[in-house]
């Protein structure tokens, strides 16, 4: 029997061939880790192609998992345990590897052939190579194909349970409760009960590998985090977006329409909504990007909140729609999942190179509300918050999400949707102005004069027929105008309409936990994590470091200018090359220190705190 | 068969052309034969006995695209080649409305070729009607994907070297469930059928050949003048056109042509039967109008079919499957099936 040791945290990563079904392993060991109670961070990292050459580097597919007993907010940098199923698994992530780590290896691959398709030369099984850390050699695919021989599988298939004795194992390993993994195993192979008690058969001989052979001396043991008190699941980012969507909608009254066209890594975000039939979702997967937002567009148009999901290139396609979405005053939401750029550039990799875009794509003087959600679960209330300014300002709004959140996976404490606000969609009834004439007329651009929302009227609604469209409108009436001081009246009053929500928008919080802190860390949407795992580390160094997050980046907060100039030093960083660190300059003339990374992964925290050691002695040689 | 408005609220008091007339001046050339289309369609509107605020107009643009803003309910002007995208998200969301798309050759067939051929093969409850003038006008005189080869514009100089679209052939292509043609210097044939367009459940395309006096004067006055003809297509009734003299024939190898009446057998007298689930006839007929200089087209309804249209599909799908308590749905949603509770620990 094995010792039992505690551990404060893991950072467990597993890694194989793109049809290995690392994904699900991981996906699986995650809602193991997450319902024992730990708080966990997860980051999936797999190839855009679906099947990449068996073997090679460019075909390995991971999944890190962070799991704890304290709030934690990243996947960790370097894994203390790499799962290897085959030589390439093991070759691309060793480097990662933190030095002492664990590897529990497949060795069934490791043949003179597939070491030589990765250019090793030697087995580094048995050069010694890997004298700096623990290895577990083990067959893995032997073991497995052992446990199932008793179903009539092919070979293929038994070799294929291979993550499943490899999860069990784990499993075993970490002290996991395995009832929820034998549940989706019966749940997901329900209609063919071969593979799925072969595939049960495979999960319990790998836990029972772990507990009768004495390859493993240590068991450990993470215990639960404290959270506050309540019911909590496991959630990924698109999901919570997709959620915070419905929500939105129906705080709103509102029939939910969703116009989208697949693309990685928003994919999901559409297939959710498809699956949400049941709570009334329409979704129309259209021929193309631009046909997707013209059909949400339209749904907005006849009273619906349109919604369009996309990533990047379709971002760049949506452009046109977006710009009439701005001129005809109507609610869009816009999803923009981010990934690396530009062009098709790094499809299932994140970035944060699209803020520019969201902000002033468009042609002409444009201006739209931009939000982004900082954590996988932060989407949900991002949604929301996106849902509630298209519908009260009657704007399209952008929010930015990105890969690394789309995918990755958190504790989600469920929102409790009796508090959460209504949203008053305020529809025009009756006329609201008079005619030359004297008579009543409905005035479509007529404003609200606290948040200058134009009246909105819907098709079916008698009295209040009007035209809309591209065209610049004239101020009230809404007919076509190419009067100049009424473009330059419209020009301005849309960027005061934007204005006026920053009321609506809570001052930015600052973090500075010592009060001394002269270096001001000001963050947007997914390097949240990075940048307050780092700060923590910081912290316990014995330096000073203060903290800011934005999730409204147009507007911005109210009190964002007078922040920044309160410290001595601002650093942004970002994963791409400045671009919030741009606008902040323009708008507020402060010195940015920009921190960019554009490597396709988010960045890493033992990096950022080394750097950010670095900036924070380096104010104090000065003085 | 007023299928095609099933589901659009009556009016209760008759209406008129007046009550389809914006207070907006009409700014197309004078001469140009959107004129004839606005006032007939503003006449057509007023039979159709439903209420003027369920109708929804959506454009893109070109010269016809303004089209919208003179009828007085409700409508958009919206983007070049995206009308029938944006119409689809209304028809899908309001099964309530009568919905109509107004575009022109240059903005259905040439940026937005995408969009028509997908809102015709989905066959979405919306009427499209397509203005036919064989140029650019609103860009100012290029050629378009209708003008015939050789055609000489600004853009074109030495002669078009693009072959044009025929754009009944490619309705029919795209699995169009009703196809017609007309011509805008016909009131009655006009009136007929976007009556029976608009009547029709699912995408109705309706080619309406238009006089673009500017850049593109007399363009089909060749088929409407002596050396011209028009042939009539009437359901149920022999294809038979000038005065009698010549027919649609389908011959011995199977293909229809015109012939001479006085040559051919009665019996070999093609009957137009609109309602083929076939398309090939139908595209056989369409192909009977010239590519280049227009001397002879059939106009009339090439097909008209019944078949589900994807909005009704979709509320379908959704009525069947929809939680009677969605607020109770959705919470269950979102907790999932994998929940846990976490109690306040010191940490």
């Amino acid at each position: 029997m094995a010792d039992q040791l505690s551990l404060d945290r893991v950072v467990i990563r597993f890694a194989g061939d793109s049809g290995d079904g690392m994904q699900l392993t991981g996906d699986r060991f995650t809602a193991e880790t997450a319902s024992f109670g730990n708080d966990i961070a997860t980051l999936p990292n797999f190839p855009a192609e679906i099947r990449a050459p068996q073997g090679t580097l460019p075909g390995v597919s991971s999944f890190q998992l962070h799991f704890a007993n304290f709030d934690i907010v990243t996947p960790g940098d370097a894994p203390d345990v790499l799962v290897a199923m085959n030589p390439a698994a093991l070759k691309a992530n060793l480097r990662d590897l933190r030095k002492g780590g664990v590897i529990i290896v497949d060795t069934a691959d490791f043949t003179k052939r597939n070491l030589a398709k990765i250019g090793w030369a030697h087995n580094p099984l048995e050069d010694g190579s890997l004298g700096n850390y623990s290895v577990h050699a083990l067959d893995l695919t032997g073991l497995a194909t052992g446990a199932v021989a008793e179903f009539d599988l092919s070979r293929k298939d038994a070799s294929r349970s291979k993550n499943m004795f490899a999860l069990g194992l784990l499993s075993w390993l970490y002290s996991r409760p395995v009832e929820g993994t034998l549940k989706f195993l019966s749940e997901k192979f329900a209609k063919n009960p071969t593979i799925r008690d072969a595939n049960i058969a495979a999960f319990k001989a790998g836990h029972a590998y772990g507990e009768t052979t004495e390859t493993f001396e240590v068991r450990y043991q993470v215990d639960p985090a404290p959270m506050p008190e309540g019911r909590y699941r496991q959630i990924s980012g698109n999901l919570a977006t997709a959620y915070g969507l419905i929500t939105g909608a129906h705080k709103a009254g509102l029939q939910l329409f969703l116009g989208s066209y697949p693309i990685t890594p928003a994919s999901d975000i559409l297939h959710e909504l498809s699956r949400r039939k049941d709570l009334g979702v329409m979704t129309f997967q259209a021929e193309d990007e631009i046909a997707a937002v013209g059909a949400a567009l339209g749904a907005s148009f006849g009273g619906s909140l349109g919604v369009t999901t996309t990533s990047g290139p379709g971002m760049a396609l949506k452009a046109e729609t977006i710009g009439l979405a701005v001129m005809t005053e109507l609610p869009l939401v816009v999803i923009n999942v981010q990934r690396s750029g530009p062009s098709t550039g790094m499809p299932t990799k994140t970035e944060q190179a699209d803020l520019l875009q969201a902000m002033y794509g468009r042609n002409g003087e444009s201006p739209l509300p931009v939000l982004a959600a900082k954590s996988s679960t932060d989407c949900f209330d991002t949604a929301l918050e996106a849902c509630r300014i298209a519908v009260k300002y009657r704007t399209p709004v952008i929010m930015l999400s990105d890969g690394y959140l789309a995918n990755g996976a958190e504790p989600w404490k469920l929102p409790d949707l009796d508090s959460i606000e209504p949203i008053e969609p305020n529809f025009a009834t009756g006329p609201n102005g008079q005619g030359a004439d004297g008579k009543d007329v409905f005035l479509p651009y007529e404003r609200d004069p606290e948040t200058l929302a134009r009246a909105w009227a819907v098709p079916g609604t008698a009295g209040l027929e009007h035209r809309i469209g591209g065209i610049e409108k004239a101020a009230r009436t809404g007919n076509v105008s190419y009067d100049p001081d009424n473009h330059e009246l419209m020009t301005l009053t849309r960027r005061d309409k934007l204005r006026r929500i920053v009321a609506d928008i809570p001052d930015i919080e600052v973090d500075d936990p010592s009060g001394r802190a002269r270096v001001l860390v000001l963050g947007w949407g997914s390097t949240y994590g990075p940048i307050t795992a780092a700060a923590r580390r910081v912290r316990l160094g014995g330096r000073d470091v203060a903290l800011a997050h934005l999730r409204h980046l147009n507007p911005m907060p109210a009190n964002l200018g007078d922040v920044l100039r309160s410290y001595d030093k601002v650093i942004v960083p970002e994963m791409n090359l400045g671009q919030l660190a741009v606008v902040l300059q323009a708008r507020y003339f402060v010195d940015i220190t920009r921190y960019s990374r554009v490597r396709g992964l988010p960045i890493s925290l033992s990096e950022l705190e080394v750097d950010l050691n670095a900036e924070i002695d380096s104010l104090k040689e000065e003085n | 068969m007023t299928q095609g408005l099933a589901g659009v609220p009556l009016s209760l008091e008759p209406l008129t052309k007046k009550d389809y007339t914006s207070d907006q001046e009409v700014r197309w050339c004078p001469g140009c034969g959107d004129y004839a289309v606005l006032a007939t369609f503003q006449s057509m509107m007023a039979t159709l006995g439903i209420k003027r605020e369920n109708t929804v107009i959506i454009s893109g643009i070109g010269c016809s695209s303004r089209f919208p803003y003179y009828v007085d309910t409700y409508g958009m002007h919206s983007i070049h080649g995206r009308a029938p995208s944006i119409a689809t998200g209304v028809a899908i969301s309001r099964p309530d409305l009568n919905v109509w798309v107004v575009t022109g050759d240059g903005d259905a067939l040439s940026i937005g070729g995408n969009h028509l051929m997908h809102t015709l093969r989905r066959n979405v409850n919306v009427t499209i009607m397509l203005f036919n003038n064989r140029i650019y006008g609103l860009t100012k005189g290029q050629y378009s994907p209708t003008s015939e080869l050789g055609k000489v514009t600004k853009s074109t100089p030495y002669g078009s070297l693009d072959t044009p679209f025929n754009p009944v052939s490619l309705a029919l292509g795209a699995e169009a469930t009703f196809v017609a043609r007309t011509i805008d210097s016909d009131r009655k044939h006009l009136a007929e059928v976007l009556t029976a367009a608009a009547e029709h459940r699912g995408a109705s395309l309706v080619e309406i050949y238009q006089n673009c006096p500017i850049f593109n004067d007399d363009a089909f006055a060749t088929l409407k003048g002596p050396d011209g003809v028009l042939i009539s297509l009437r359901h149920g009734e022999p294809i038979v056109f000038g005065g009698g003299e010549y027919c649609v024939i389908r011959d011995a190898q199977g293909e229809i042509r015109v012939a001479p009446t006085a040559d051919v057998d009665p019996s070999h007298i093609v009957v137009h039967d609109e309602t083929r689930t076939d398309p090939s006839q139908a595209f056989a007929l369409s192909r009977l109008t010239e590519p280049g200089v227009l001397r002879q087209a059939p106009i009339g309804i090439f097909r008209r079919v019944e078949r589900p249209t994807y909005d009704d599909l979709v509320r379908d799908q959704i009525a069947a499957v929809k939680a009677d308590d969605t607020e109770a749905a959705l919470k269950s949603v979102i907790a999932g099936s994998a929940t846990w509770e976490a109690h306040e620990r010191p940490a």
